[in-house]
């Protein structure tokens, strides 16, 4: 079957997250994806991140490697050396797209700035993200996605009031790094299709996460007030909230939008007394009265499962939902029905379970069946294959470490 | 100006409830910033977004609520009483590219015999198909559905949310990103498909690393409060937010070579101050490894860690870690944001009239060979663009769109 990116090659710097997840999306929908590492300074994913298999590190036991890079072909360079330059702008000559994300200016300092990539290949699309951009005074700046996601002002806006905020699992902001990393290369190839012309995207992962708080900004600077996290509560449905249910650290989500609504929540406590009062009719009198609500909910939440209680919301038309763990996410009928999660083998950790883009494309779904590659293991196959060395050169490259 | 879609006419139906109607926005939004025509067809009694509050000097108004200014800018918007109109949705449809709705307004089957090579693409909260297709849900209940509600918040306490509703952004910029996929598709196959988005889904992808410890070790990862997971060997879990002088910053005690110098750079800033923390500075940098510290060990430095934090301000500690170069940065609010010297250097900001006053919106997500996506204008009053856009009842059929 066809897919979108059918005969689009893609060549990959970048460790961690924020880059090679953007190559994961184009490589589940048919770009040749070549990711370029360096068995030196491995990748964090494969040298430091746990998990990996049976707690025992080794670049080809790592969990998070190979799930972060499903999809692609692997390939070693020491890009300290000459050669290993000279081979990665050949690879680049064969591509339509290169991505990386290493500090702002690393690559220009090996000789492959966007000018030497873009002398390989004049339409080539390029995408550079970096935590801070390209250029500016903190765009030299070292960065983890998780600081970086405080920087934003995710974090601000996630807690309760009074106390101190809690964090967002991981580097948050990244995974948005990566949607827009996404959007700009599909973009630029449209654009390419149309005129012949290649692209240098210049992506501020900071930047990209401000575009999901734009309304905050915007009411910092219309009214002056600073938005603070306040729990659960909504500035339009209430009640809204986690109620606890019975069982293990187990909770439901629901969240009432209108009056009509509320009549029906109240049918389905069995419209006890307290409910009757005609003041929280409206959502006026239920947001001065939320505490006391919040309580009486949670206290006919707590005897019940979270299936018995989301059950009775859902069938009345509530918004209602279990707060699932992620484990729980792998067995969710739901999830399934998607082919959310897909399983692939892998030398090193057996077999690994890998993720389906959160969007089903009908005529031209995406794949998820190739975990990430070993450390260099696609090396001949790139280097002899597409490369065109002979035995007798690439052996001797081998032998001077260019593929280290 | 930015002409990556140039050409590309994406036509929008707004949402019947918030969330759907902020995906779908959003999703739009997007398109708009990189070029695309977008019209976006509104019920007579509007945008439910349009109500939501805080609004634009606290006046509420159809016009002026924030989150529709910040999801509604760069398009036109047309009225469409629906279904009754559908005879206009078809001639509008007739010179789109892409149709973005928050349910199927208009299914496969017909988009597909309306205009072969007409996108299709339906946000909604758990999917097209499958036991949840059709449950509602806003942002509280898809939150909770994908995990990431059950990892934010303190271990003794209630999930919590992000108090902005997050998933309708993810939902739009996958919505977007499907878009164009499908897009890139049509060049080949000159046809048109349906891009199915589910909220719920698209939240799962926030927190990858939660279900690769899963998968392969077996292990659940749980809300931490303001504690990091997963950076250690032996289970020791690392402080990432703290208290300071006045607000709170972000900072970890971490190992690798960034990790070490970080480490390095703190120790000399506590001598330079003259503060007294004697296990922290004790630590030899260039062996220290984060990964096999017990929670004992982790403690007692960052019972000095954090005493040291309380005596900087946010300002101080931002100033800080930029001349030293390490990692860390403040636990900003909009008033840093709007402050930081990084934004302004690139120019972020693009002053925009709105409604008789001029708004600081932040700039569109990436550069472009050096250029950014700007918002060229303010979102549509209902029904702004019905004259200029729709063609006229004894025209319709004929495709009668001008842009």
């Amino acid at each position: 079957m066809t897919r979108p990116l059918d005969g689009t090659r893609v060549v990959e710097l970048g460790w961690a997250a924020a880059g090679p997840l953007v190559g994961t999306y184009l490589a589940q929908h048919g770009a040749d994806v070549i990711h370029v590492e360096s068995t030196t300074a491995l990748d964090p994913f494969r040298s430091t991140y746990p998990p990996f298999k049976d707690n025992v590190v080794g670049p080809d036991r790592a969990g998070m490697f190979a799930f972060y890079n499903a999809g692609k072909r692997g390939v070693t360079l020491d890009l300290k050396q000459p050669r290993g330059v000279e081979l990665a702008l050949q690879l680049v000559k064969t591509a339509d797209v290169v991505i990386e994300s290493f500090p702002a200016g690393t690559l220009a300092r090996r000789g492959l700035g966007h000018d030497a990539l873009r002398r390989a290949r004049p339409d080539l699309v390029i995408l550079s993200s970096c935590n801070q951009g390209q250029t500016g005074p903190h765009a030299q700046h070292p960065g983890y996605g998780s600081q970086l996601t405080a920087l934003a002002g995710f974090n601000e806006l996630l807690g309760e009031p009074g106390r101190t905020p809690v964090i967002l699992y991981g580097p948050y902001i990244d995974y948005i790094a990566v949607g827009y990393g996404v959007i700009a290369i599909l973009a630029a190839l449209e654009r390419r299709r149309r005129t012949g012309e290649g692209c240098v995207i210049d992506l501020s992962q900071y930047e990209a996460g401000l575009q999901f708080l734009a309304p905050a900004l915007l009411e910092h600077a219309a009214n002056g007030t600073v938005p603070t996290r306040d729990a659960n509560h909504d500035r339009v449905a209430v009640p809204h909230g986690v109620y606890p249910s019975q069982g293990d650290d187990c909770w439901i989500a629901l969240s009432i939008w209108s009056d009509d609504e509320w009549a029906r929540f109240r049918e389905v406590l069995g419209d006890p007394t307290w409910s009757r009062d005609g003041v929280l009719g409206s959502a006026d009198g239920r947001r001065a009265r939320e505490a006391e609500l919040d309580a009486r909910i949670a206290d006919w939440t707590r005897t019940r499962t979270r299936e018995e209680a989301v059950g009775a919301l859902r069938e009345r038309g509530l918004s209602a939902a279990p707060v699932e763990s992620v484990g729980e996410l792998f067995d969710d009928p739901q999830l399934a029905h998607r082919g959310v999660w897909r399983r692939a083998p892998h030398a090193g950790l057996g077999e690994v379970g890998l993720m389906a883009p959160p969007f089903v494309l009908s005529d031209t779904p995406a794949r998820a069946d190739r975990a990430g590659p070993m450390l260099g293991e696609h090396n001949e196959e790139v280097f002899k294959g597409l490369l065109g060395l002979n035995a007798d050169e690439y052996a001797a490259l081998a032998a001077d470490g260019v593929f280290a | 100006m930015i002409d990556l879609l140039d050409g590309l006419r994406v036509i929008e139906i707004a949402g019947d409830d918030i969330w759907g109607a902020s995906a779908v926005a959003h999703a739009a939004r997007i398109l708009a910033d990189l070029g695309a025509d977008v019209i976006k067809v509104e019920p007579p009694t509007g945008d439910p977004v349009r109500a939501v509050p805080p609004f634009l000097h606290d006046r509420a108004g159809p016009d002026s609520g924030l989150l529709w200014i910040a999801l509604n800018a760069n398009k036109r918007g047309v009225r469409l009483d629906l279904p009754r109109e559908v005879d206009r949705l078809r001639a509008l449809l007739s010179s789109a590219d892409v149709l973005v709705q928050a349910r199927d307004v208009v299914d496969k089957a017909t988009a597909a015999s309306w205009s072969p090579s007409l996108i299709t693409v339906s946000v909604t909260p758990y999917g097209l198909a499958g036991p949840l297709a059709g449950v509602p849900a806003s942002d509280l209940e898809v939150t909770a559905s994908s995990g990431a509600l059950a990892l934010a918040g303190e271990p003794d306490r209630a999930p919590v949310r992000t108090t902005l509703a997050q998933s309708p952004f993810w939902s739009g910029m996958y919505a977007a990103m499907g878009a164009l996929f499908a897009l890139a598709a049509r060049a080949a196959t000159r046809r048109g498909q349906q891009v199915d988005v589910s909220g719920q889904a698209s939240m799962v992808t926030v927190h990858p690393p939660a279900a690769v410890h899963w998968d392969v070790a077996n292990e659940e990862h749980h809300r931490l409060g303001a504690f990091l997971i997963g950076r250690s060997r032996v289970g020791a879990r690392f402080r990432n937010i703290w208290d300071c002088a006045d607000g709170h910053v972000s900072f970890a005690i971490q190992g690798g070579p960034i990790g070490r110098h970080t480490g390095r750079m703190l120790a000399a800033w506590m001598d330079a101050r003259g503060f007294r923390a004697p296990q922290f500075t004790a630590i030899d940098w260039d062996a220290f490894d984060n990964r096999t510290l017990t929670q004992e060990q982790v403690n007692t430095l960052e019972a000095e860690v954090g005493a040291f934090f309380r005596t900087l301000t946010k300002r101080e500690f931002f100033a800080g870690v930029i001349e030293r170069n390490m990692l860390g940065y403040p636990v900003a609010d909009a008033s840093d944001v709007y402050a930081d010297a990084q934004l302004s250097a690139r120019e972020f900001w693009q002053e925009t009239p709105i409604d008789g006053t001029t708004l600081p919106f932040p700039g569109g997500f990436a550069l472009f060979d050096g250029e950014r996506p700007r918002v060229r204008r303010g979102p549509p009053r209902l029904g702004e663009h019905d004259a200029e856009v729709l063609p006229t009842p004894a025209r319709v059929g004929r495709g009668a769109v001008t842009a």
